[in-house]
């Protein structure tokens, strides 16, 4: 194993490339007269060519490029099992529709009686997210699941502004997702972390004690939560919210565990956000685009980002007139091309698929759980849904580590599952599957699993020295912390 | 079953495995009370019944490209090489996570480096992140860190020629902050009021906020106005809605600027009705440890072979939770990896092309609208006013005037009444390198004609 390498190239980056005189890409003609650029815009205020930037072919690019793709592993290749990431496959009809000119081409700014269909298409997706989510609206702006987190919770600070209530702290489980205490203080809120119980749950009681303070604006809770596990007192921490006045955010990173099953709308959930690139499909990119659209209920309906696409007698508008809203969260209207291939995604399943979607998702993470449960260490045994949650503490006395099994799991062809977090798990090993694939790949990701808790056991130095069939091996992240290098520089002659 | 997903057999044979007989099983944990029933939704279907519902969406609008367009105002349409969309298509990249396991993100993590070298290249800073959501969310994020860097001065000043966008967001994002955030107003000139501008910038204000080319298309005076900020110790911020500018523009980093940021959907990004574009960011060392987002940085393997890495993660929300300098976490790298591409076929050779090429056709149409004469019912607002490729023309009702131009299949220009009140009556008219003179002369004659 540790000598399998598949046929690659060596390739520096693209600036090591250049060489002078070479063009990438060549402009029209320009038919207008060329402007002196001394008689239009003050010397001060210009510069010369800019130095170093790369002069390659067409050909250098497309080899470059081609080239550096093949380093990365992918969803095309095989199981991506990255929890809470949900890595499922990305159809090609999205890719194709999304590129038609009447949708990529569309500028925002085009008058309204022009781009009828642009709108609709986003007021369809908000219906279909409704019909998911049963909650009231839907707002398609945000960019990302932590944009969305960031607009629901502003949401939430100005409905109690209009209370005149300024509440000053939002609750976040310790198993939550890093994301969440970020946006809560960039909403303007002092976060407190509540310990979950021996099973990993919510704490009715701490919550309980709290709310008696009356400055707890919200709770911020993952549905599933982050062990795959389903909050099973969610109602009862909701009508507790409720009565004290505070709100229920739910952070939908999961959705994917139960859409057809069950609906934040009857958990008595005030504000969701869905990843679109988790649950509807839209393909991940590398690190985004992604799309975090944000469900509400009836009461902060008012408070939602400006515009909104309004359906009057089948004629579409984007309306600013929102008293109430937060205001703007991001430019023009939200990541167009993601609401367009996640409606592609809704539109291929159907209510139907969508529901067998959820249920492959649960069977899947279920499956490896039962495989694997002898191999790896379980801390929390709820049911699991979408996802399921072991540690490396039987491979402990070996001394291999979560991050060793991870870059073991690498030379085995598959990519890791997250080990980041939950905090709550020590050594985590998150695997979330989904329901893209059927039982052979996952077959081959368990055996891969039994053969890494085998080696870890008969020859740990085997996997503590992984991965060895990798384009590079084990890099040094100490080094590039302390010894920052963030951009490439000419040698200087 | 459906082509997305496994079939019987898989199914039958895993939940024997499980021991469920039926998959409603494995849902034992989710209450009654939140079930739902079947969901109000079509049914499933197939592909090509998909690919027609989209045709018929995409057939109730109108493409810009079937028209002669001088749409902008933070969206251009430039250079769109086939190579940039053939390789953004690799699997290899679209269906990639974050690169957290560097082993196996190579391509990604490399391209990103490569990303931030060519933001660095063009803005004349030392130090740049690996995306953010776009032009509107950047100047927020300096902002804030501005704020975190000067804790103590509650205030922002801002030109009144930012993007009106870019403006709305920050003031979303601020509010929660208690910042507040000052207006400094354009002359008559359409450049930021210089004498207004030093007034407003006391020691109170931990940011300076100037945009150039600033919304109405003109290049302000960078040196000047970083002066003034400087000569406040304020973090002086350029932002940026048309990155091709700095082809030929000199940058924030040329004049000691603490942040250039904004928008670099122009470099072969779709307009995509307004997303996903490009944000970026880049800043100086000195910063670096308040800096918002992911950044790629360059080290060895345990053979000494060079390999990228997300680097400096303690400033970021999966490390440092409620004290992280940004809630980001998904960014926007395809679309980062796209301006890489597309900036790697242009060279430096091409960057400075498409700024000169658009530039020039700007100054044609410019020239033409002058060219119209006194009694012309357009005319510039800004005629002395030094501009790249956008410019703003006075019409009293610019609504009707391009909804004329529009029957004639030339979208002329974005009208000023779609950001409310307080800016001058008229249009925007933006060129670039894709706009052919006869493309120009259609509009100038429409104008002619029509106004």
């Amino acid at each position: 194993m540790s000598e399998k390498r598949a046929l690659r190239q060596r390739e520096g980056l693209i600036f090591e490339r250049s060489s002078p005189g070479r063009v990438g890409y060549q402009l029209p003609p320009l038919e207008v007269p060329p402007v002196d650029l001394a008689t239009t815009i003050p010397a001060a205020l210009l510069r010369g060519e800019i130095p170093d930037l790369p002069e390659v072919s067409e050909v250098d690019v497309v080899r470059h490029f081609t080239r550096l793709s093949k380093w990365n592993y992918s969803v095309d290749e095989g199981l991506y099992p990255l929890g809470s990431c949900t890595m499922k496959y990305n159809p090609r009809i999205n890719e194709e529709v999304v590129r038609l000119a009447g949708l990529a081409q569309l500028h925002p700014l085009q008058p309204e009686d022009q781009v009828q269909g642009a709108l609709a298409l986003m007021w369809e997706l908000e219906q279909a997210l409704i019909a998911v989510t049963g909650m009231a609206r839907v707002t398609l702006q945000p960019a990302a699941g932590a944009h969305g987190e960031l607009a629901g919770m502003l949401m939430i600070r100005k409905a109690l502004a209009d209370r005149g209530e300024h509440r000053r702290i939002v609750l976040i489980p310790d198993s939550a997702h890093g994301t969440n205490p970020a946006s809560a203080v960039f909403a303007g809120f002092e976060v407190v972390e509540v310990a979950s119980t021996p099973e990993g749950t919510l704490d009715l009681g701490a919550i309980a004690r709290h709310l008696e303070g009356g400055d707890v604006a919200s709770l911020m809770v993952t549905v599933p939560n982050t062990l795959g596990v389903f909050e099973p007192e969610i109602v009862k921490a909701a009508e507790m919210l409720h009565e004290r006045g505070a709100f229920l955010y739910m952070d939908g990173a999961n959705l994917n565990a139960f859409v057809g099953v069950a609906q934040p709308g009857k958990m008595g959930v005030d504000a969701l956000h869905i990843n679109l690139h988790k649950t509807f499909s839209t393909p991940h990119g590398g690190g985004g685009p992604g799309a975090g659209p944000v469900a509400v209920s009836e009461n902060l309906v008012p408070y939602l980002p400006v515009p909104m696409v309004e359906n009057i007698g089948g004629r579409f508008t984007l309306s600013y007139d929102r008293p109430k809203s937060i205001g703007k969260v991001r430019g023009f209207y939200g990541n167009f091309g993601m609401l367009v291939r996640a409606l592609a995604y809704i539109r291929s399943l159907g209510r139907d698929g969508l529901r067998l979607m959820a249920e492959g998702a649960v069977l899947n993470a279920n499956y490896i759980r039962k495989e694997l449960e002898g191999d790896y260490h379980l801390q929390y045994t709820g049911p699991s849904l979408h996802e399921v949650v072991f540690d490396d503490s039987l491979q402990a006395a070996s001394g291999v580590k979560n991050v060793d099994i991870a870059k073991r799991l690498l030379d085995y062809g598959f990519h890791p599952p997250t080990m980041s977090f939950p905090l709550i798990v020590h050594g985590a090993l998150m695997i979330e599957p989904t329901e893209s694939d059927g039982i052979d790949e996952l077959n081959a990701f368990i055996a891969a699993m039994k053969a890494i808790a085998r080696e870890a056991r008969e020859n740990p130095d085997l996997v503590r020295g992984a991965p060895y069939g990798t384009p590079v091996r084990r890099l040094d992240e100490v080094r590039a912390a302390r010894q920052p290098v963030l951009r490439w520089q000419a040698r200087k002659a | 079953m459906h082509r997305y997903l496994a079939g019987e057999d898989d199914r039958r044979r895993m939940l024997a495995a499980v021991g469920c007989s039926l998959v409603e099983d494995l849902f034992i944990s989710v209450p009654a009370e939140v079930r739902c029933g079947e969901l109000a939704l079509p049914p499933a279907r197939s592909e090509e019944e998909v690919r027609r519902e989209f045709w018929a969406l995409a057939g109730r609008n109108i493409a810009p490209e079937c028209t002669a367009s001088f749409l902008g105002a933070g969206v251009y349409r430039h250079v769109t090489p086939a190579v940039a969309d053939a390789l953004l298509q690799r699997g290899e990249f679209f269906t990639a996570y974050t690169p957290y396991q560097p082993e196996v993100s190579q391509g990604t993590l490399q391209a990103i480096f490569e990303f931030q070298t060519f933001v660095c290249q063009l803005t004349g800073m030392e130090v740049a992140n690996a995306s953010l959501y776009d032009g509107a969310t950047a100047v927020v994020e300096a902002v804030l860190m501005a704020h975190r860097l000067l804790p103590d001065r509650p205030k922002v000043a801002v030109a009144g020629s930012l993007h009106p966008d870019y403006r709305a967001v920050l003031d979303t994002y601020c509010a929660p902050q208690s910042l507040t955030v000052i207006t400094v107003p354009a002359d008559a000139k359409g450049r930021l009021d210089a004498t207004a501008f030093a007034k407003a910038v006391g020691n109170d204000v931990c940011a300076a906020v100037v945009q150039s080319p600033n919304f109405f298309g003109v290049v302000e005076d960078l040196p000047a106005l970083g002066s003034i900020a400087k000569g406040a110790k304020a973090m002086a911020i350029q932002a940026v809605a048309e990155a091709t500018s700095l082809g030929i523009l000199a940058p924030g980093g040329a004049f000691g600027y603490d942040v250039v940021c904004g928008e670099a959907q122009a470099f072969g990004i779709p307009a995509a009705f307004g997303g996903p574009h490009l944000g970026f960011f880049a800043t100086r060392q000195a910063h670096l440890r308040q800096l918002p987002g992911r950044l790629v940085g360059e080290t060895v393997d345990t053979e000494g072979t060079r390999g990228y890495v997300l680097t400096l993660s303690t400033r970021e929300q999966h490390i440092r939770r409620a004290k992280a300098t940004s809630n980001i976490c998904t960014n926007h790298g395809l679309m980062a990896l796209a301006a890489t591409i597309v900036l790697s076929l242009l060279g430096k050779k091409g960057v400075r092309d498409v700024a000169l090429a658009s530039h020039s056709t700007a100054e044609y149409l410019k020239a033409g609208i002058r060219g119209q004469g006194t009694g012309s019912r357009v005319k510039l607002a800004f005629p002395d006013a030094p501009t790249y490729n956008e410019f703003l023309v006075l019409h009293d009702d610019p609504d009707g005037l391009l909804a004329r131009l529009k029957d004639e299949l030339v979208l002329g220009g974005v009208s000023t009444t779609r950001f409310g009140a307080g800016l001058p009556r008229g249009f925007l008219v933006a060129a670039t390198e894709h706009n052919t003179r006869q493309e120009c002369d259609r509009l100038l004659d429409a104008l002619r004609r029509l106004a």
